[in-house]
């Protein structure tokens, strides 16, 4: 049984639980397929499945829920976009990237200082691997606790902060390297 | 590499995410005291910040926001026909329009409800590049003096950046024929407006709107009426509301 009741039914429960996450979704969408077309579709797709699954929706962070689900529709499309050539990371043991990092002792506020151009920092986190970009995203723009990047990305939160911080370490070292876009 | 000589590089982190309870930091703050790696840490964690504030947060296009809206069958003109094909298959979900007029009857009186509707409307406009401010500025003491002489009245404007909502700038809108101050402030990636104009009645409680997936909170003080609307989350625009009351 759904917990969620609201007094005009159950169409307008999910509506008012959906419609404040709209820009959240798309935001995430559009940094995941990379353009603004497939973003729309796989907004509405997710849309259409969370009104489905909305029977099962038990409360909690309905910002959660609904990204976790666009989410999931955004790695489908980008399946069938890429094919064989989409492996998110999925696993643990995920040490490769971190340790292809070179030492960054010096000041990694300069070198940002250089990168404050919107499409150069945009360029950058768009060349992140999916599972950190995602991860970034849901952290630095949406602010999401540790716990609802878990639920979105179905990830344990030690993964999450792992990835959190590779993805962080690789933004800094590309704008101390001066990547261009 | 330094990544392996300190092993609380995600502690450090969790930390400057506010996921750390009292005493865990407490034990991180003894350790960073003499760690130059979680300086040098700590210091990728601001620049990283830093570098994604200035990343883009793509908004849902307003003809997508529409075609979730729409009501089966009545899907306004203009929405693409795929996405009117799509909403008429859910056809069940049609009420969002209703619904969000519905939570403004619930908690705002309903003379006020077309007031939300256009409030909400003007600040999506003024989301589109470009439109957002007519005086760019993080003081109010420009920002107070540009509306002298475009106002029969003097919008009260505080800059909270202290409180975490920097002032912005401000502009000039029209509200059913009248001239209302808009005030711009951010919070992280969002952006919240106060709209003001003058009210003889009042003082009036804040009260809590939600449409179209924007927060309203309406107020009234010192002759003023004040509304703020915002797509952040409730609780973080009523503590702008808090904020900008206690502010001087």
């Amino acid at each position: 049984m759904p917990i969620y009741t609201h007094p005009m039914g159950q169409d307008s429960a999910f509506a008012a639980v959906a419609l404040p996450h709209l820009d959240a979704a798309f935001n995430l969408a559009r940094w995941l397929t990379g353009n603004r077309a497939d973003a729309e579709d796989v907004v509405q797709e997710a849309m259409v499945r969370a009104l489905t699954y909305f029977p099962s929706f038990r409360g909690g962070s309905a910002r959660a829920w609904i990204l976790q689900i666009v989410r999931n529709a955004a790695y489908a499309a980008l399946k069938a976009r890429q094919g064989e050539r989409f492996i998110p990371n999925n696993g643990d043991g995920e040490a490769d990237i971190i340790e292809a990092i070179p030492d960054t002792s010096d000041n990694p506020e300069t070198a940002l200082i250089r990168a404050q151009d919107l499409s150069r920092v945009d360029a950058m986190i768009a060349r992140l691997p999916v599972e950190l970009r995602e991860t970034l995203i849901l952290r630095e723009i949406e602010e999401m606790s540790y716990r609802e990047i878990a639920q979105v990305t179905s990830a344990p939160i030690g993964t999450v902060m792992s990835r959190l911080w590779r993805a962080r370490r690789l933004l800094v070292q590309a704008a101390e390297r001066g990547d261009k876009p | 590499m330094s990544a392996a000589t300190c092993d609380k590089a995600l502690l450090l982190q969790a930390e400057f995410d506010g996921e750390l309870d009292a005493a865990e930091a407490a034990e991180l703050a003894r350790h960073r005291a003499d760690c130059a790696e979680c300086r040098a840490n700590w210091a990728t964690l601001v620049a990283a910040g830093e570098a994604v504030r200035s990343a883009s947060r793509h908004r849902a296009p307003e003809a997508l926001r529409r075609a979730i809206e729409a009501r089966s069958g009545s899907a306004p003109a203009g929405v693409p026909r795929r996405w009117s094909y799509r909403w008429r298959e859910a056809a069940s979900f049609a009420a969002g329009a209703a619904l969000a007029a519905a939570i403004v009857l619930a908690v705002l009186p309903r003379q006020q409800e077309g007031i939300v509707g256009s409030l909400v409307d003007d600040h999506v406009r003024a989301l589109q590049p470009g439109h957002l401010t007519d005086v760019l500025s993080t003081d109010q003491h420009t920002v107070k003096p540009w509306f002298d002489g475009r106002l029969d009245f003097a919008p009260p404007v505080k800059n909270l950046a202290a409180q975490g909502f920097p002032l912005i700038g401000g502009r000039l809108d029209y509200l059913r024929g009248h001239p209302v101050a808009a005030l711009a402030y951010s919070r992280g990636k969002h952006l919240i407006d106060l709209f003001v104009w003058p009210e003889a009645n009042g003082p009036v409680a804040p009260a809590s709107a939600s449409r179209d997936g924007y927060n309203v909170i309406h107020w009234t003080a010192d002759g003023m009426s004040l509304t703020a609307v915002s797509d952040l989350e409730r609780d973080q625009l009523e503590a702008f509301v808090r904020e900008w009351q206690h502010a001087p």
